[in-house]
């Protein structure tokens, strides 16, 4: 099952390969990875997707537990969350077909950020299932290249996702 | 203001280090410069790997942090295995490279390897000190993190420029890091629990592993049991953690244990297991391992339990403090419930023993291995160092020396390193002097780090060497035999050196024994040897088996006799 963990680490160098070669040197797959520091700079936030079963996935919550830089971790598929992706989708667009296109990208709620003669490249925000689902009608059109920005997830309500408040 | 190697030196003394094991190297030059001047006993190994392996026998024998350095580059590699060598056993190093000065790093310099990078699957924690101002506080947290919690080794890369660096020397009192909280106490409600599994348990056992040694929970371990009468199975690492010759000790599972340990886990119901890891040569196959037990696990690393083994009662915590909550517990319960169903357990169990108890074929004319060690043991009167290589040699030792001390025995479990042996019997002899250390070998082992002969004799460290010299890769011949139809495919050693010629070379007295009557007379010579090693050569049976075997892939209860 399809799992999306957030970690809290401190921001040194070295952590990112800490975090992603426990992963490979322990057969985990990684399907998606962003991080990127926090409000306060001396903390990065990494959201991973990963998929297993539960042992796999208990396995996997345990040993960033124990990686010294790793302050907290958190499952946050259990929870009620929400997750992004950003994808920026160059399509093929000629005159005819751009205005079809305007209006998909209407209804996804997305953003046309350039165009050509030819194509033109959308910025689009969304879950897993929309962002393939905008993706599946783009598909007629002739995709030539989609560049995503792996998960970032958050957890609904007043605390931090990985609840950082004794860190300070 | 100190200079780096000064500061370096500095927090050694602190953490009240004696002993370093150290190879130098251009990058090394001004620490070593600094360390002539100091009290600090520096070793020099042979190899890098006899330095690190060393510090680890050192570590195990003294329950000390166990420091070792050496030079950039070859030196750092160099010590790779003997880093995964004490990660995998929990033992706690802390691990000094050298390393090109920062301007030159990532250029492919002179002797420049990532050794961070390189090992970092297999340490615990590593630092690479980019600024003078980072050396004394990741120094204490690296001694901090090392012997705390699940122990391991740890690394700190020195580039040259940082070492020759000034700045004013301070020493942190506190270690602070955030994500880094050891627990110690087992929580309440999960001891009840697995209490009260137990009072109602007809069959129970306890499974010790080498937690119970590192945290030196033995005394601990023994009142527990002694109250409520329960077997003690132990793992191979956890040898020694409980006595060896107890009346409630029933002997150590897995691959090579004995029969009764391996049908007792097969039969029983409710396991304690304490500081183990559930490995795969302890437990043999997975889903036949104690098929009818509920399983009760401390252990201070959360990620050990339900790891291998699924957990019906998971405690977090160190073995000797959650042993001591337990005690305090114990009035709570009924012990008297059971007592009959346990007391016929443990004489179903002594049965199996008896039925099976580790043996062997008896000559008087060829030297049989097992009556090797079992000399050792009545010469030493079981109060020895143990240390040994890996393969038949190492399980003989587990099956006929009796341990009964946490620190007593010495051998490489989880990565099963040949070549470990004798470095590491030097170092644990170095720790301990007032002990007398043995290293049981093999031949194909102990050529590994055959060179450290040589440190043995500069520094008078007096540890004995016994081969089992059976020209064969043992436990290779062993399964060729067994599992490959006699195909003695590479594991025939029919070139060795005289041992006798190349230990004299080194200046190391040595002796040769060829028929049973010779072996008790060269042990009591060699004991009579203090301040130089001594090496023993037995040449033994050359197709002795070890047995029982439990083929790899089989249930515990599926072992192989002999004869």
């Amino acid at each position: 099952m399809r799992h999306i963990i957030s970690v809290l680490v401190e921001n040194k160098f070295g952590v990112l390969s800490r975090v992603a070669g426990l992963f490979s040197g322990r057969g985990y797959n990684i399907e998606s990875l962003s991080v990127n520091t926090t409000h306060d700079p001396r903390f990065s936030v990494m959201t991973i997707v990963t998929s297993g079963d539960e042992r796999i996935i208990e396995q996997i919550i345990k040993q960033l537990r124990k990686l010294i830089n790793v302050i907290k971790v958190r499952d946050v598929t259990p929870m009620d969350h929400i997750e992004r992706e950003m994808m920026l989708v160059k399509v093929h667009a000629t005159s005819k077909t751009r205005p079809d296109i305007f209006n998909i990208v209407n209804t996804f709620r997305g953003k046309v950020v350039d165009i050509t003669g030819e194509s033109l490249i959308v910025e689009i925000t969304g879950t897993d299932d929309k962002n393939k689902a905008f993706l599946k009608v783009l598909e007629p059109y002739g995709i030539i290249e989609v560049i995503k920005t792996g998960f970032v997830a958050i957890a609904r309500g007043s605390k931090a996702t990985p609840d950082y408040s004794k860190t300070s | 203001m100190m200079t780096g190697a000064e500061i370096l030196v500095e927090c050694l003394k602190k953490e009240n280090v004696d002993v370093i094991f150290g190879y130098p190297g251009g990058v090394l030059l001004g620490i070593y410069d600094t360390l002539f001047d100091t009290d600090i006993r520096h070793i020099l190994p042979r190899h890098e790997q006899g330095g690190i392996h060393a510090a680890d026998g050192y570590a195990r024998a003294t329950g000390k942090v166990g420091v070792c350095m050496a030079t950039s580059g070859p030196g750092a590699t160099n010590l790779v295995t003997g880093i995964t060598n004490a990660y995998l056993d929990s033992v706690p190093l802390v691990v000094f490279t050298g390393q090109v000065p920062t301007s030159l790093i990532g250029g492919d310099a002179f002797q420049e390897a990532d050794i961070i990078g390189i090992t970092r699957p297999i340490v615990k924690h590593s630092y690479l000190i980019k600024d003078i101002k980072e050396l004394a506080p990741s120094i204490k947290e690296a001694f901090h993190i090392a012997r705390t919690g699940r122990p391991g080794p740890v690394v700190i890369d020195l580039p040259k420029d940082v070492v020759a660096a000034k700045t004013k020397f301070k020493y942190p009192e506190k270690v602070e890091l955030l994500g880094y909280n050891p627990n110690y106490e087992g929580h309440p409600m999960q001891i009840k629990k697995l209490l009260k599994a137990l009072e109602s348990a007809k069959k129970p056992v306890v499974y010790m592993g080498g937690g119970v040694r590192i945290s030196g929970a033995t005394k601990e371990l023994v009142e527990f049991v002694e109250k409520i009468n329960l077997p003690v199975i132990s793992s191979f690492m956890g040898l020694g953690g409980f006595p060896g010759d107890h009346p409630n000790f029933i002997g150590w599972l897995g691959m090579h244990g004995n029969y009764a340990s391996n049908m007792a886990m097969t039969e029983t119901d409710f396991i304690i297991a304490i500081g183990t890891r559930f490995s795969d040569r302890s437990t043999g196959r997975l889903d036949g391992f104690a098929p009818n037990a509920k399983i009760a696990h401390i252990d201070i690393d959360p990620a050990s339990i339900s790891k291998n083994v699924v957990i019906d009662i998971p405690i977090v915590g160190d073995c000797k403090v959650v042993l001591d909550q337990m005690s305090k517990y114990l009035g709570d319960y009924n012990w008297d419930r059971r007592a009959k169903e346990r007391e016929s357990w443990l004489k179903q169990i002594k049965a199996w023993d008896s039925e099976h108890p580790f043996s062997y074929k008896r000559s008087n004319r060829v030297i049989k291995p097992q009556f090797v060690v079992e000399k050792i043991y009545e010469v030493t009167k079981g109060d020895a160092i143990i240390c040994t290589e890996v393969g038949q040699n190492q399980m003989w030792a587990g099956q006929f020396y009796k341990f009964k001390d946490h620190r007593q025995f010495i051998s490489s479990g989880g990565l099963g390193t040949m070549g470990f042996g004798f470095p590491a019997a030097i170092g644990a002899k170095i720790g301990r002097p007032e002990k007398e250390v043995f290293d049981i070998a093999g031949d194909g082992s102990f050529l590994m780090n055959v060179q450290e002969i040589c440190t043995a004799v500069q520094y008078r460290v007096g540890v004995k060497v016994a081969i089992l010299n059976n020209k064969f890769l043992g436990m290779i011949r062993q399964w060729q035999s067994l599992f490959y139809n006699n195909r003695y495919s590479y594991s025939c050693l029919e070139c060795q050196p005289d041992f006798l010629k190349l230990a004299e070379s080194y200046g190391c007295p040595a002796f040769r024994a060829e028929k049973p009557e010779d072996v008790e007379p060269i042990l009591r010579e060699a004991m009579k040897i203090k301040d130089l090693p001594v090496l023993m050569d037995f040449v033994v049976d050359r197709e002795e088996n070890v047995f029982p075997m439990v083929p790899a892939g089989a249930a515990l209860n599926e072992m192989i006799l002999g004869d």
